[in-house]
């Protein structure tokens, strides 16, 4: 666990993407923030000149392994790598072994997250039980529980039947919780292998069509209409669905949406190397996806930035394309993919960044002491980031236990320089406490 | 050329200068002594994950006609099937010193992920539903060899385009070879982007026929049916099957060709099979020749 020392004083960062300031803070609370602060006795000073200063990042979609997968990542590995990211808080998703469907896990995982002490670990529950899809897990007794879980999810799995999916929603708004969907119609994909398309139908693979994605994504906005629920959409992959997200709240439909940084730069003409580290679900899409997704999360359509960050041992990907295992790694990456895709590109503003990858996630998973304004009184959750530092991905340099980043061998602009989790430095001059 | 993966990978120079090859070695199987000295001292490996008498006796006898030294390991009753990972298998192959490693795999794309690991040639003797080239080189061969040309030649494929690899290799080789491919199905069993395809596409098989001067019939399953891809085995036979009357409607010097096995009642009737211009057992003959060609390209060199 990252120990305290006392007061730290930022020198020269820029708030937002802003004019440099100071900021000191002591005691897990910003206490003061200004030109040449005076430092007293004692205080840990940090230079950063250039560097922009964000309020630490929230992953509303993070696979940690634990219980059950162990050998790809653990709560504290996965923890560790968050906080590499600039991540303050992320939310376990629920297919762990034994599912994440009781009181007893979701307790389990927030208890390991607070002892690794990398970043806080919100739970998230199962919305049926073993993620089975035919009755509903104990989704009030997590949320009483000291996990206090507000976000619920089946990810991996659609919660396809129409009826269960109506109930869920009414169901959570008792605490003000939110259904996340992982949006995938299942007759349409049975053994789906990538997008279904012209690369698809060239490599011979089966396709997992845009269709099967947008027509759940339709339903879900109506349903949650219709009884005035809250839905989020998990890894939005089409322009399709970015299209149908943005219909849904014009119309009213209290929708939220993320994106995941793979899909905001990746394709699917990658599978072509048949090279599993490019197989997730839901699956790279096109280059007009990419741009519509881009776009939607531009206008706030899309509300967030989620990793996804799916962690899997090295045997689970060295094997044929059709038997290894779905999924990437993202945290330690996400910040300089934004940067890369959205910011390079004149489509985000570094306020706006934020908003996509702090307040909003936080907001949505009712993450208290998150996603806060870099203000005197607020927590010190602050991330210092180095836009102007090249650094070329590489998987076996990864903090956490799983090198399956399809990032690696890119350049990236930026990297994370520091990592503060209530005024405790997680990660300080690049690297790991 | 190291490996042979895709026929998408051959340039037209490398496609003709593997079917002239083809050409020379057929004159070795009709001496008494078929077999040459060319791979001697090499190892081939028949590495088969899946059932297939036909290209696995194929490949072998075309490397022991150049005294190649053959290895047939099948995946059933081997380390495969107690768990071991195509990467292991493969890193096994590369410490026995194969030179050339022919796979065949349920999996699309396993050949290219072989290819990865071993050092030595990997030929693809069909993934999956993603290729099939030396089925589609020996289909060339044999359109060749009867017509006496390809540039130019209407090719029509019929039948379960979707699930077929030897429809993908058929139309990436035919069309760099210059031949006009027609794809004909009914539109479930063709891939959604077929119309960004180097071919035409007809659902209608009677338009098609009195303008093909080839008729590739493939084969179909009848668990297509169980999925909701036709109606019926009748319904398909008689949209998409080939009979005699069929047969009739094909300009005289046509042919049919099918890479097997042959479904007979369903895509193709006994008449139309056991006629003089249905050239299944030709493409088997050829096959040898073909495979001999690959082979002494790909490992002959160095």
């Amino acid at each position: 666990m990252p120990e305290n020392h006392g007061p730290y004083l930022i020198r020269g960062a820029r708030p937002l993407g802003g004019d440099p300031v100071d900021l000191l803070f002591e005691d897990g609370t910003i206490t003061a923030i200004g030109a040449d602060l005076p430092a007293a006795q004692g205080t840990r000073i940090v230079a950063a000149d250039g560097l922009i200063a964000l309020p630490g990042l929230v992953d509303l979609h993070t696979h940690l392994r634990e219980p059950g997968r162990e050998d790809a990542e653990t709560v504290a590995s996965g923890s560790r790598a968050a906080a590499m990211g600039g991540y303050t808080a992320v939310h376990a998703m629920a297919n762990t072994d034994p599912v994440a469907d009781t009181a007893g896990v979701v307790e389990q995982v927030w208890r390991l997250g607070n002892e690794a002490g990398y970043c806080d670990v919100r739970p998230v529950g199962a919305v049926t039980v073993g993620l089975a899809g035919e009755r509903l897990s104990e989704i009030g007794a997590m949320a009483d529980s000291a996990a206090k879980v507000r976000v619920f999810s089946d990810d991996g799995v659609c919660v396809s039947d129409a009826l269960l999916m109506r109930r869920a929603l009414e169901y959570v708004k008792a605490f003000d919780g939110v259904i996340a969907q992982h949006a995938q119609e299942p007759r349409l994909t049975e053994g789906a292998q990538m997008n279904e398309g012209r690369v698809s139908d060239r490599l011979g693979l089966p396709g997992w069509p845009a269709v099967a994605e947008e027509a759940i994504i339709a339903r879900d906005c109506l349903l949650a209409q219709h009884v005035g629920s809250r839905l989020h959409v998990c890894h939005v992959s089409t322009k399709g669905s970015v299209d149908i997200i943005r219909w849904a709240k014009e119309r009213g439909c209290d929708v939220t949406a993320e994106v995941t940084p793979h899909h905001l730069i990746l394709t699917d003409d990658l599978v072509e190397s048949y090279d599993p580290v490019y197989k997730v679900n839901p699956p790279l899409r096109t280059a007009e996806d990419v741009q519509a997704l881009r776009e939607g999360l531009a206008d706030g359509t899309i509300d967030i930035v989620a990793t996804d960050h799916a962690p899997h041992p090295v045997e689970a990907k060295e094997t044929e394309w059709s038997t290894a295992a779905m999924g990437m790694i993202g945290l330690e990456t996400a910040l300089g993919v934004v940067h890369k895709t959205m910011v390079e590109t004149g489509l985000l503003t570094w306020e706006q960044v934020t908003d996509r990858m702090s307040a909003a996630p936080a907001r949505i998973g009712r993450v208290d002491g998150h996603g806060r304004d870099l203000a005197v009184g607020e927590p010190a959750n602050i991330v210092l980031y180095d836009p102007a530092a090249p650094v070329e991905v590489d998987g076996a340099a990864m903090v956490g236990k799983s090198g399956n980043t399809p990032f690696r061998g890119m350049t990236l602009p930026g990297r994370i320089i520091a990592t503060f989790l209530r005024g405790v430095p997680t990660v300080l001059e690049g690297k790991i406490k | 050329m190291r490996h042979l993966l895709s026929t998408g990978d051959l340039s037209r120079d490398e496609a003709t200068l593997i079917l002239d090859t083809a050409t020379e070695l057929a004159q070795v199987g009709d001496r008494s002594v078929k077999k040459l000295p060319t791979l001697r001292g090499r190892t081939v490996v028949n590495l088969f994950y899946e059932d297939s008498t036909r290209t696995r006796t194929s490949f072998e006898l075309a490397a022991k006609r150049l005294s190649a030294d053959v290895i047939n390991f099948s995946a059933k009753g081997s380390s495969v099937s107690k768990g071991e990972s195509l990467k292991d298998t493969a890193l096994t192959l590369q410490a026995m010193g194969a030179d050339g490693v022919v796979i065949r795999h349920s999996a699309s794309g396993a050949p290219h992920r072989l290819a990865g690991w071993v050092d030595g040639s990997v030929l693809n003797a069909g993934d999956g539903t993603h290729e099939h080239p030396t089925q589609a080189l020996l289909d060339a061969f044999t359109m060749r060899s009867r017509l006496g040309r390809l540039e130019g030649l209407r090719v029509a494929v019929v039948g379960d385009i979707l699930h077929s690899r030897v429809a993908r290799s058929n139309v990436l080789l035919l069309t760099t070879l210059g031949a006009q491919v027609t794809l004909v199905a009914p539109p479930t069993l063709l891939p959604v982007s077929v119309y960004t395809w180097p071919c035409e596409v007809s659902y209608d098989l009677d338009e098609v026929l009195p303008k093909a001067d080839v008729v590739m019939m493939l084969r179909v399953q009848a668990e297509r049916m169980r999925d909701s891809f036709f109606p019926s085995v009748r319904e398909y036979s008689r949209n998409y099957g080939l009979d005699g009357e069929r047969l009739g409607r094909m300009p005289a010097d046509a042919i049919v060709m099918h890479p097997g096995p042959m479904v007979r009642g369903m895509e193709i009737s006994a008449e139309v099979a056991d006629s003089p211009r249905c050239t299944v057992t030709e493409q088997v003959a050829n096959g040898v020749s073909l495979r001999m060609a690959v082979l002494y390209l790909l490992l002959g060199g160095s």
